[in-house]
């Protein structure tokens, strides 16, 4: 009997530990969660006040394609005002889209087409008009070396290549099926991946003979592979737009990221990573 | 089990046994764990669904994945049974570190496993270029891969099960079978399968969940390809970037699969021991 009540006594005990550890926890994620909001949020009206002088954090959902460039600007937009922090979130412009109008809490979208942006601007998350800040073309990453003798976009429907095309729901995806339908081709992939760097990395692994991604991914992958241009690339060329979100917890820091990706400065590391002008 | 549960059922409505301190936090949990499973009921377009299923990009999504998780489930029982009984039964230096190896794939993020794949089986992988040279297989990029990238993901749950059964049965029974002049591989299979075969199928079902819901290892390890790789998880995530609607009915489709085995294996899986 009284060894019963003894072991309730520990498991209630435990019980207590757990929950309260549990709470613990809880209680740390909701703070983790909501910190970058409510942080901005207390930031931005002194920020505001304070004439050009910016702080807090400022969250940036960016194309896949965009990760080298933007993170460089990034870190020049954190010297040219202390206090900020700039967080990236990379990806499918799709993806990323669909997770704005789902609610998340970001302040700038910049995305590799104006299809995807079109999802942010009906569903009315977007504010003001998005501005084309630069533009991309594709080309063909093959394994260094060129190993397949790939030199247009018609040598990928050879049967033995195996080639990764975007998902069509992914910009680039888009792209390459307009260029193939340019070209009046049919080519057959092993996959659609859900970004171009997840399509280029196949290539980058040796997975894959080759893919069709964005010149810029080419250039960034350095010599881990080698691009081949092709004519039908012309034809779909991809208009990237910015904007400043309508629910942007740092509205006057976004404003101010973005004018630092339209300046010269911007451009010129744009241009540097084999984006075309608007 | 049953019994405790009546139990408590009869303590609450005498209004001793259930604290409030622990009621509270244990309904949360429980609205937490059902809400949004309702809230997808809710949302679901239900006057285009005949038109979003019957689509044959949703069939074949269906089919793809009914087969590749019964191969993967088939596979993790020819390899994890006796995997599982090596570690219950045969004293080895190195047991307890054999038996982390074995459950870590349960708690490594399912990403890091088809990338851990793509070095080890890819076509420029450690053993993978050599089945590649030799016999012209590359897994990446085909249903076979699939089938690995979820055994590989969902063994684990089928050796923890039947191991932990295995440890619960009595082995008296095969140790009087080999006195009576049973080989010990007799008696595995006359004596002891019968005997933990309750906990294979609960394992396997476990395992079959698993790898049904699989999505970044086969994502990463086999690709997308509508018809040969796409399953049912992946061509969800897919559509909910371009069509919503449809995501929400294949998500239907899979929690609608999920409940029907749930509800088919549910008197096996709670009865025994």
């Amino acid at each position: 009997m009284t060894r019963s009540v003894r072991r309730t006594r520990r498991t209630r005990r435990t019980l207590q530990v757990t929950g309260a550890g549990a709470a613990a926890l809880l209680a740390l994620s909701a703070c983790s969660s909501s910190d970058d909001s409510t942080s901005a949020k207390s930031d931005a009206p002194a920020s505001a006040s304070a004439s050009g002088k910016l702080s807090g954090d400022v969250t940036v959902f960016a194309a896949a394609s965009l990760k080298e460039s933007f993170e460089t600007l990034g870190k020049a937009f954190e010297k040219a005002h202390p206090g900020t922090k700039v967080t990236f979130s990379f990806g499918g412009s799709d993806a990323l889209a669909a997770s704005i109008t789902g609610g998340a809490p970001a302040d700038v979208f910049a995305s590799a087409s104006p299809k995807t942006m079109k999802i942010v601007t009906d569903a009315g998350d977007a504010s003001g008009t998005p501005a084309t800040f630069v533009r991309n073309q594709l080309e063909i990453a093959t394994l260094p070396g060129n190993p397949d003798k790939v030199a247009s976009l018609k040598d990928l429907t050879k049967s033995g290549l195996k080639v990764v095309l975007c998902d069509k729901a992914v910009p680039c995806g888009a792209a390459a099926q307009k260029a193939l339908d340019a070209g009046k081709l049919k080519l057959t992939p092993v996959s659609y991946e859900e970004d171009v760097k997840a399509a280029l990395n196949k290539v980058v692994l040796k997975e894959a003979d080759a893919a069709v991604v964005y010149k810029t991914d080419v250039q960034a992958a350095g010599d881990k592979v080698e691009g081949v241009e092709f004519p039908e690339a012309a034809d779909a060329i991809n208009d990237y737009p910015i904007t400043v979100l309508k629910d942007a917890p740092n509205a006057e820091a976004a404003k101010a990221f973005i004018a630092l990706v339209q300046s010269t400065e911007g451009q010129k590391v744009l241009n540097a990573a084999g984006f075309l002008k608007p | 089990m049953t019994s405790s549960w009546r139990g408590g059922q009869g303590s609450r409505g005498a209004r001793g046994g259930a604290p409030l301190p622990l009621l509270l936090p244990a309904l949360i949990g429980l609205a937490f764990l059902v809400l949004p499973l309702v809230a997808l009921l809710i949302r679901a377009p239900w006057r285009s669904m005949p038109d979003l299923l019957t689509s044959t990009e949703v069939w074949q999504a269906l089919q793809l994945s009914l087969v590749c998780a019964t191969a993967a489930t088939a596979v993790s029982l020819v390899i994890g049974v006796p995997l599982a009984w090596l570690l219950a039964r045969v004293e080895f230096p190195g047991r307890g570190l054999v038996r982390a190896l074995v459950t870590l794939p349960l708690v490594l993020p399912p990403v890091v496993g088809g990338v851990a794949l793509l070095m080890a089986l890819g076509r420029n992988g450690v053993v993978g270029q050599w089945l590649d040279s030799w016999f012209g297989i590359t897994l990446p990029f085909t249903t076979a891969g699939v089938v690995v990238a979820e055994a590989f993901v969902a063994m684990p749950f089928l050796v923890i099960s039947v191991e932990g059964t295995l440890r619960a049965a009595d082995p008296r029974y095969e140790e009087a079978a080999t006195t009576l002049g049973a080989s010990r591989f007799t008696a595995f299979r006359r004596v002891t399968l019968p005997l933990i075969a309750p906990g294979i199928a609960a394992g396997a079902v476990l395992a079959w969940a698993r790898a049904l819901g699989e999505f970044g290892a086969t994502i990463t390890f086999a690709g997308n390809f509508p018809g040969r790789t796409q399953t049912m998880p992946l061509a969800v995530y897919l559509a909910l970037q371009s069509d919503p609607e449809a995501a929400i009915a294949l998500s239907l489709v899979l929690l609608a699969v999920s409940i029907a085995v749930l509800a088919g294996l549910r008197d096996r899986w709670m009865t025994p021991s």
